[in-house]
């Protein structure tokens, strides 16, 4: 084990952690707000000590998969810690534990809120908290990839790591451009959507918070009643973003980048055919199902699809209290839950992808009952699937629903309902926010035991960084010097 | 610049470490998905599973923008067919893009000039006929372990050991030039495991390895004043009848030497007796020691062993050289233990995957430097520890026109030799470089590739 090069790492991400955090010190200036002064303190020790950490470059620049894991794990946790000191600082978030718990919801893209009135929060706080969702959402490590000069095809390993999906590739042959690359599209995004809505008259401040919780699939809301307040037009833009973003970014590349054939290959994406395809197919069957409540059609097909692509791609905004629809329309809505957006997308869930392999070894073990001898292999985009592909994608939903049960089993403590229960844990681990009931779109997470909050904590990092680099900090093999 | 590797065995990853560290886009290409994953696991290269040679592939490594394609796989047909495919596609619009193959088979090494020709390739490859060049420039030259051309073949690098009762022990590099006041250089020496770059107060022990820089005549001059043999080899045994064998007798052949090849399988004996009836073909075992004393291992001056295994090649060069005074080379395929080799000491050592790699390199450095100043050969020595490169000097270039002396080189960079257009001058400080001329330099840093960076600041 590398841990010079893994200390070095840190070091970076606290840095990056601390010039981040110079955005809210800005705002607070703009709004001349006292609270600022905590995150000056916060951002500009984390550079000091950011600084200090990566003035010692590592000898040994080697270092391999479970370094990365680590690396990714350890990195997310301290991350965390780092942002919620202003939350607390500031008084905003008094607790430190609820705190913690809202900068790793903010991080994770999760959008899961402890606070009662958000409104209540100072600008720097509210933004802050947004930006969280933007630095998370692309991952942390992506930025550091595109900005630190790194020699080696090891950093392969962190990438890897952070990235969300079955299989992660390059776009170009270099880590550092496709980093780039990304961010890049990211950001072009980013700001486009943050264009069109000032135009379509939301305020500057609210854009910009609404335009970065987007883009991470966040879903942070500034106000106590989420996008409900905001203009039917505005409440469009944000569903189609939401849309966007939840789109593997590899698609982004063909089209803006590709040439000749590889453009046409943008539009043979299997997985973005299937994400558009199971988008629109629910949004129909809950317009129609919510049409009596809702009065017109317009208003009930705007609810629906707003509230698919918020809960399908993990966001977690609302404008309508789903809560309160009926039984079939709220079904859909959690099962969409664990579909969750596209890999190599800012969406979280168990992606697409997965799901489609999934039922593709499905239809191919059922023939195999019928035609023993019959081969088949199992292809995505028209190419064969590695075996160890479909073993990953095995292995990882049976590790999601066994982290899925032990997380509802600990939360089972608190004593609330079996829905309660169920769709805290499943709106946590899969990085959406709102579930049902108390955690439901108009409610948040105050009233959970500390216990409970640490449990959503490590399932929504687990869920953001696609369980390994944070189980295997608890497994004793990592620790040891030369197992 | 953008480089495509189709087959990724010894030589193409060889060739992925060298290249990548040289900040090349690369993209790999291989048809087993293991090999692809474990390179791109640890290279920054992006890597593509299937067959090289189909043009559906080659779109999507992106071939329209790469620059170069290097075909390396085990099949010289399929090197052909992909370099083939790669220029339609990849040269349609772009005239600079180039391809190189390897192409092994002694079949088409008769046509290989017009397999380029007509495939439009840059270069081709052939390890094997390589390998062999090599190995024939060391017999020829026995008392070096390594000799290395440049300025197309008018100044050499040769490198030797220094015996305990030689001349030059004790002597500091200034001694030397006054007392044979020959225009030779001592461009590396190693100590151990320390290679340096020796300044005028360096002074020689015994067990050092020198690196020697002349023109050939005036290096064997030198090596016979200072008591080193420097007599050719004039009867060869070469064990294992495979391709090097083959590329090699016929070299040496043809300079006169008498060559005899050991092999046990008779249908190769054949095989090769038909090709070279000069040559004597010996059917047998050669780890049998009574076969190899039968056929005058005592007596041979140079001793070469190119089985197929590693191995067996190090005991045989270990046994020649305890029964024998000849000049031993050994063929090692597989590089990883080449330290561990280089202590048993069995004679010169050659490795045709890095000499594949190396010939490679420095095309693609020259291809990658055609603008400004220009890299025109690349040796990488000891280990790549030791990079010595050939320049042109263009126009304006902030060498010309001023003494040695009075340039600021960087430390560990030494100007070896000057070739003013054809006239070839080992320098001292008061040579000066013009315009036209091409500079030979060794360095210990990696990754020049512009005459102007050997300067400090």
């Amino acid at each position: 084990m590398n841990y010079g090069i893994i200390i070095y790492i840190l070091g970076w991400v606290v840095f990056l952690t601390g010039s981040f955090m110079t955005l809210p010190c800005i705002c607070a200036a703009i709004y001349q707000e006292q609270q600022g002064i905590y995150y000056m303190i916060v951002a500009l020790s984390a550079l000091l000590i950011g600084f200090l950490i990566t003035r010692k470059k590592p000898k040994n620049h080697q270092f391999f998969a479970r370094e990365g894991l680590l690396m990714v794990g350890s990195s997310w946790i301290v991350m965390s810690m780092i942002a919620a000191l202003p939350f607390t600082l500031c008084g905003d978030i008094p607790f430190y534990v609820d705190a913690l718990f809202e900068s790793v919801s903010g991080f994770t893209t999760t959008g899961a809120s402890i606070l009662t009135d958000v409104e209540a929060l100072c600008h720097a706080s509210l933004l802050w908290r947004s930006f969280t969702h933007w630095i998370g959402g692309m991952g942390v490590f992506v930025f550091l990839l595109a900005v630190l000069p790194m020699v080696g095809g090891y950093n392969m390993h962190i990438m890897r790591a952070e990235s969300p999906g079955p299989s992660v590739g390059k776009l170009v042959p270099k880590v550092r451009d496709t980093a780039k690359i990304l961010y890049l599209i990211y950001f072009g995004l980013t700001v486009l959507m943050m264009i069109i809505l000032i135009i379509a008259k939301m305020p500057v401040f609210d854009a910009i918070c609404t335009a970065v919780g987007t883009a991470g699939t966040g879903g942070f809301g500034i106000k106590g009643d989420s996008m409900a307040s905001y203009s039917p037009l505005i409440q469009w833009i944000v569903t189609i973003f939401m849309v966007l973003f939840g789109v593997n970014f590899n698609f982004y590349f063909f089209l803006l980048l590709g040439k000749g054939r590889n453009k046409k290959n943008a539009f043979k994406m299997e997985e973005v055919r299937w994400y558009i395809g199971l988008f629109i197919l629910a949004s129909v069957v809950i317009s129609v199902n919510i049409l009596s409540m809702m009065g017109s059609y317009s208003e009930s097909i705007r609810h629906a699809s707003f509230s698919v692509a918020t809960v399908m791609t993990t966001t977690g905004f609302a404008t309508e209290d789903f809560d309160l629809w009926p039984t079939l329309s709220k079904t859909i809505l959690v099962a969409y839950m664990f579909l969750g957006a596209c890999a190599g997308s800012t969406g979280g869930g168990i992606k697409v992808s997965r799901i489609v392999l999934v039922f593709k070894m499905v239809r191919q073990e059922i023939r195999s009952f019928i035609h023993p001898r019959s081969v088949k292999t199992i292809t995505l985009d028209g190419k064969p699937v590695e075996k160890d592909t479909l073993r990953g994608v095995s292995v990882y939903i049976c590790t999601f629903s066994v982290l899925f049960i032990v997380s509802m089993l600990l939360i089972a403590i608190d004593g609330f309902s079996f829905t309660t229960t169920f769709t805290s844990v499943t709106a946590t681990i899969n990085n959406i926010g709102p579930g049902l009931e108390i955690c439901g779109p108009t409610g948040n997470y105050a009233s959970f035991s500390v216990l409970s909050k640490f449990v959503f904590m490590f399932d929504m990092l687990a869920g953001r960084l696609e369980l390994y680099p944070l189980l295997v900090l608890f497994a004793p093999r990592m620790w040891k010097k030369n197992s | 610049m953008k480089i495509i590797i189709v087959g990724c065995g010894k030589v193409g990853s060889s060739l992925v470490d060298q290249l990548s560290k040289e900040k090349h886009e690369i993209t790999i290409v291989d048809r087993n998905a293991d090999v692809v994953s474990d390179i791109s696991n640890t290279y920054d290269v992006m890597g593509v599973v299937g067959n090289g040679a189909s043009y559906e592939l080659l779109q999507e490594t992106g071939i329209e923008e790469a620059n170069l394609l290097i075909a390396v796989t085990d099949s010289d047909e399929v090197n052909m067919l992909a370099c083939l495919v790669a220029k339609k596609v990849g040269g349609s619009n772009n005239p600079d893009f180039a391809t190189i193959a390897r192409v092994r088979n002694p079949l088409y090494s008769k046509e290989v000039a017009y397999i380029k020709e007509e495939l439009g390739l840059a270069t081709t490859i052939n390890p094997e006929y390589a390998a062999a060049m090599e190995i024939s420039r060391l017999i020829r030259f026995p008392s070096a372990s390594k000799v290395d051309t440049f300025a197309k073949g008018k100044v050499e690098l040769v490198k030797m050991e220094i015996p305990e009762n030689s001349p030059l022990n004790g002597l500091s590099l200034i001694d030397i030039g006054k007392k044979y006041s020959m225009p030779v250089l001592i461009g590396i020496v190693e100590r151990g495991e320390e290679v340096v770059i020796p300044r005028g107060n360096f002074v020689l022990m015994p067990g050092d390895r020198i690196s020697l820089i002349a023109t050939p005549e005036i290096a064997r001059h030198f090596f016979h004043k200072v008591g080193l043999a420097v007599k050719g080899a004039k009867n060869v045994m070469i064990i294992g009848g495979g391709t090097i064998a083959i590329y090699l007798a016929e070299e040496l052949l043809k300079s006169g030497i008498t060559v005899k090849i050991v092999d046990w399988n008779r249908e190769k004996c054949e095989e090769l007796s038909d090709r070279m009836p000069e040559a004597a073909i010996i059917c047998g075992d050669a780890s049998n020691q009574d076969v190899l004393f039968e056929e005058g291992i005592r007596t041979v001056d140079g001793f070469v062993s190119l089985t197929g295994i590693d191995e067996t090649n190090i005991f045989l060069s270990l046994f020649a050289k305890r029964v024998s005074k000849a000049k031993v080379i050994t063929k090692v395929n597989r590089i990883s233990f080449d330290d561990i080799i280089e202590e048993f000491n069995p004679g010169s050592i050659i490795y045709p995957k890095s000499i594949t790699a190396d010939y490679i390199v420095r095309y693609v450095r020259a291809k990658s430097n055609s603008i400004g100043s220009n890299v025109e050969t690349l040796y990488r020595l000891m280990d790549g520890r030791v990079e010595t490169l050939e320049f042109s000097i263009r126009k304006n270039s902030p060498v010309a026109g001023i003494p040695l002396m009075e340039l600021k080189l960087k430390k560990d960079v030494l100007i070896a030799c000057i070739n003013h257009r054809g006239r070839i001058e080992i320098p001292n400080g008061r040579s000066v470089i013009h315009e036209g001329d091409t500079v030979v330099i060794i360095t210990t840093t990696s990754g020049f590739s512009d005459i102007q960076d050997v300067l400090e600041g």
